[in-house]
């Protein structure tokens, strides 16, 4: 039954619409996959077998009813651990959480279970979605599954990782500055940043409000796009949600595998190429545009000269906001308490001291620190106040480039997968993996990283991402359809297929 | 705990002008939270009415009430407040265990309602009013409640443990915060006072908060500084936290005046300071030093988007408010005809409204004036009930006077039927029905009852013979015991004499 993991979510959905197999067998499949070679992977910190196949029984009831969910129903999903889980632990990867068990669901996870998709597990991520590697998991790292000894991407690198080591088929992820794409790009994957406020952000632990929302992390573009129908859409929990209809991604993303690019114009931004960016990772991308030109797409270069600043900006914006969600955590409703040594009947703020020097780790209290210092007053106008402006600088460069440019494409990432502990100790050389994907998050328009192949120099995964304008996230799709197809047809086969198999340990 | 020295109120005003400032915090009335679908009913079980978004936990977010954003905006424009066509909600960041997310939802830079004002009406002051510049109106969260256990005085200082009741957190505040009020000199107190008078009965006309100041849901902080009389400076202030009657607001500032005097007397300095109110005692004591660095490091909350009245929206909520209680005053008191001192112990009683329905259901006013400031204010405070508690209405009111009126029962009886009403035995027809009140006014009956009397009383009967009529009290008396009180007193001395002279 192991090669059901291998399976696509639409093909599974296929065979369980025809009865060729039932939700419990396609589910327990994965939960013996990630039995196999979760404890070399790790991309789970919360793994319910049980919960998971009392929905896949469910779903084989509904579908025995001829009355399915959705086209998902009975299909596993993996869940980011950023995100609440009525009954299941989450953790955000934090010791600070350890234990909390959330008394409800996040939108996007009750969606899932309306929908009739059995959540697999929680996936490991770096410390509230702080970092690029799955790193600073207070939990311990998840491994690339191309390469054990190399991070997976971060900081959804567990749901990237679940997906690559075809331990779920789709898992949720989400995306601040990079989280979903990036880890996308470094395992191979596809991974989609929906337009800010497509997806709830409901029961989302926040890292900045501003900057997250919710994606799909899968091994197919049109998996992604099934997904999308299933989280995305108008919530009223959620007041920056978008009240519009979701784009028909579905629609688009199988129109985007006939090839269908013609007379689409795609911008080449000149800021997210060339220096700084790994040899095998370009050669990858410069194919990929080429690929595109002879699909009979226009593609031209476009600028956008705040994008240099992208960075900068979203380390003000991302600790402001962290700072003060973060606050919360000060051990007196729930997650971790620490009493401290050698303090007789301590005070409330010597336990949240206590508690939050013990439960934090230090990319967490690195942030904290940042964000308070931008949001103090006297600091307020030269840091936080300019970060907004270049913020709107950064919008501005977008629209005038989507003038020109129905898509734009760059690398994912400026790198394939690094070596654990390699950027361990420079967070600026970590912070650099996001360059390319943060102007999307800080202009809230959608973007999508399908894999372009493996790079000359190391042989590993890289990604090319695709931005369009808000709210036209089924452009992503068809572009990022129509790349999966050609490119695949050129390595003939999914990249995937050449990822070491992890059972017989010769990862 | 130490009592400052202070200066006689006399002393202190000769040597300086008090600055006052109130900051007013007022619960709304919504039927939900600010943020969230949770009840706001007061006295609830501790913690039964909560959620995620109001216990702050991770990953849940806000949704604006828009009841509150309208009642908001009736506020303001009853302050004579600017709109804001555009404005946020900003996070107040600090640390609190009785604020679930160790941040306040408030609003800083970007008001909902700003540059309003009020005339205040001052007692004691023939026709004085006093205007209270607004300086900004904004919409804010509640938070939680601290009770402290173990300690002596129920403050956390001493306590053995504190626990945290979070139904009030998120309820809809609104702080309505005044521009520094300057020149009221020995006025200060009781403007402070009646200001925060005229805010109650100005919200509760509007209908937007119980403002019931015992429970909390109008809550006062009293700013207050001196500067050398005549210098036009302004000094440093102190705010008096939690001054939650109107009788301690007047105190809390005449306590303040004297103190800071004694203080800048003695060469010293006021520190800028939150201080604590003492009911008991009337005074204030140190609390929390409130220093210019005390950063809440404020920045627009990125889970709410921006509130944009529509100006249409905004004028039909203008065109829809009550009379202010200022000008209705005014009016009523043009209306019934009464004096200076009627209307201003009629307001002072808390009988405006019941004054105004009980004439509204026929009565005289001076009448309705009469019946609810003596007979109805003395049993109200014999119970020790507010007027309006008392279970009669205006329009009981006005029947008891209207069977007086008819001559269906006297002065005496008619305190009968309301003692009736009151004891819950129905309305006044039913009390009198019941209770066999009414007058007698059978002819024959009573005249036999006066033959009786001046048979049982020669003596008098011949001094009324002999043209001292005044004499004639004695007989109506004796007629009335016979009656026992039922009879009508000026129809008996008519028949008494009558049959005399
Ligand atoms: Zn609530």
């Amino acid at each position: 039954m192991s090669d059901l993991t291998r399976l696509t979510a639409a093909e599974i959905g296929a065979r369980l619409a025809s009865g060729a197999v039932s939700s419990v067998e396609v589910t327990q499949a994965h939960l013996d996959r990630i039995g196999e070679v979760d404890g070399a992977v790790h991309a789970f910190l919360h793994v319910d077998a049980e919960g998971a196949l009392a929905a896949a029984r469910a779903a084989d009831e509904r579908r025995a009813a001829g009355s399915p969910a959705s086209p998902l129903d009975g299909v596993p999903v993996a869940v980011k651990d950023v995100l609440a889980t009525k009954g299941l632990p989450t953790t955000c990867g934090s010791r600070i959480l350890e234990g909390w068990v959330p008394p409800y669901d996040a939108t996007v996870v009750a969606r899932l279970r309306a929908a009739g998709l059995p959540v697999l597990g929680k996936t490991n991520m770096d410390e509230f979605a702080m970092g690029s590697s799955t790193e600073h998991s207070a939990y311990g790292p998840t491994h690339n599954p191309w390469d054990l000894d190399r991070i997976p991407g971060g900081s959804g690198g567990g749901s990237a990782a679940a997906v690559a080591a075809f331990e779920a088929p789709l898992a949720v992820g989400t995306d601040t500055g990079g989280s979903i794409r990036q880890p996308g790009a470094v395992t191979g994957t596809v991974g989609v940043k929906p337009t800010y406020g497509g997806v709830s952000r409901y029961g989302l632990v926040a890292l900045a409000n501003s900057l997250d929302q919710a994606g799909p992390v899968t091994r197919t573009v049109l998996d992604a796009a099934l997904l999308h129908e299933v989280i995305g859409g108008h919530d009223p929990a959620d007041s920056t949600s978008v009240d519009a209809p979701v784009p028909s991604v579905v629609e688009a993303a199988r129109r985007g595998a006939d090839g269908d690019v013609a007379g689409l114009r795609v911008g080449v931004v000149r800021e997210l190429t060339g220096e700084g960016y790994q040899a095998g990772v370009q050669q990858r991308f410069d194919e990929a545009v080429e690929l595109l030109v002879e699909a009979g797409a226009d593609v031209v270069e476009v600028s956008c000269p705040t994008f240099v600043h992208a960075l900068a900006t979203y380390y003000l914006i991302l600790p402001a906001e962290a700072s003060s969600n973060l606050a919360k955590f000060d051990a007196m409703r729930y997650g971790l308490r620490v009493l401290p040594d050698g303090v007789d009947a301590p005070s409330a703020e010597e336990v949240m001291r206590a508690t939050r020097d013990k439960g934090f780790g230090d990319e967490v209290k690195r942030r904290i620190i940042l964000g308070t210092y931008a949001l103090s007053s006297g600091y307020f106008d030269a840091y936080y106040g300019k970060a907004q402006k270049v913020r709107t600088l950064i919008g501005r460069d977008f629209a005038a480039a989507f003038e020109r440019a129905d898509v734009l494409v760059s690398p994912t990432a400026p790198t394939t997968a690094f070596r654990l502990g390699e950027k361990l100790d420079d967070p600026v050389a970590m912070y650099l993996n996001d360059l390319a994907t943060i102007p999307a998050n800080l202009a809230g328009v959608p973007g999508i990283s399908v894999p372009s192949g493996l790079a000359d120099e190391d042989g590993l995964p890289a990604g090319v991402q695709v931005l369009a304008p808000a709210l036209a996230d089924d452009r992503v799709y068809r572009v990022g359809a129509a790349l999966e197809t050609m490119l695949t047809k050129a390595w003939g086969g999914p990249l995937l297929d050449r990822a070491p198999d992890l059972t017989r340990g010769d990862a | 705990m130490t009592t400052e020295r202070t200066l006689s109120f006399t002393e202190a005003l000769e040597r300086f002008d008090p600055t006052l400032g109130l900051e007013v915090h007022v619960e709304l009335n919504t039927a939900s939270k600010m943020f969230c679908g949770c009840s706001t009913v007061f006295g609830a079980e501790p913690n039964t009415q909560v959620c995620p978004v109001c216990l702050g936990l991770p990953g849940a977010m806000p949704v604006l009430n828009a009841k509150a954003v309208e009642s908001a905006v009736r506020i303001g424009l009853a302050l004579n407040c600017d709109i804001a066509s555009w404005c946020r909600f900003a996070r107040k960041n600090y640390f609190y265990p009785d604020m679930p997310k160790n941040f306040q939802t408030s609003q800083y830079d970007e008001p909902i309602c700003f540059d309003g004002w009020m005339d205040v009406t001052v007692p004691d002051a023939e026709g004085q009013s006093v205007r209270v510049e607004i300086e900004r109106a904004h919409m804010e969260e509640d938070t939680g409640k601290s009770l402290h256990v173990g300690g002596a005085t129920g403050r956390i200082h001493g306590a053995d443990h504190s626990l945290v009741d979070y139904n009030r957190a998120g309820i809809p505040l609104i702080e309505i915060v005044t521009r520094p009020v300057t020149g009221t000199r020995e006025s200060a107190p009781v403007v402070a006072r009646a200001y925060v008078a005229q805010l109650r009965d100005l919200l509760l006309g509007l209908g937007v908060s119980d403002v019931r100041m015992e429970q909390g849901s109008l809550r006062c902080d009293v700013n207050l500084s001196l500067s050398p009389a005549g210098s036009g400076l302004l000094g440093t202030r102190t705010e008096t936290k939690n001054v939650n009657s109107l009788r301690s607001v007047e105190r809390a500032v005449r306590y303040e005046i004297g103190r800071q005097a004694a203080v800048l007397d003695g060469g010293g300095s006021v520190v800028q300071e939150t201080r604590h109110w003492h009911e008991d005692t009337g005074i204030t004591t140190s609390g929390r030093e409130k220093s210019d660095a005390e950063d809440y490091r404020y920045f627009p909350e990125p889970d709410l988007v921006p509130i944009a009245p529509d100006a249409d929206w905004v004028e039909s909520l203008r065109a829809r408010l009550p009379e202010p209680p200022r000008e209705r005053r005014a009016r009523l008191q043009e209306d019934w005809g009464f004096s200076d001192l009627e209307m201003r112990d009629t307001v002072g009683a808390g009988a405006l409204e019941l004054v105004e329905g009980t004439i509204a259901a026929g009565a005289a006013p001076s009448a309705a004036r009469k019946w609810w400031l003596s007979e109805l204010a003395r049993r109200a405070n014999e119970q020790g009930l507010e007027l309006g508690d008392l279970p009669v209405t205006p329009a009981d009111v006005a029947r008891v006077q209207a069977l007086v009126d008819e001559g269906r029962v006297n002065d005496k009886l008619a305190r009968q039927v309301l003692d009736g009403v009151l004891a819950g035995e129905g309305t006044p027809d039913e009390v009198v029905e019941r209770r066999g009140l009414a007058v007698v006014s059978d002819e024959g009956a009573l005249s036999e009852a006066v033959d009786r009397a001046i048979a049982a009383n020669p003596d008098v009967a011949d001094k009324i013979r002999e043209g001292k009529v005044a004499a004639a009290g004695a007989l109506i008396g004796a007629v009335m015991k016979q009656m026992r009180g039922q009879a009508d007193a000026g129809r008996v001395r008519e028949l008494v004499l009558e049959k005399l002279t």
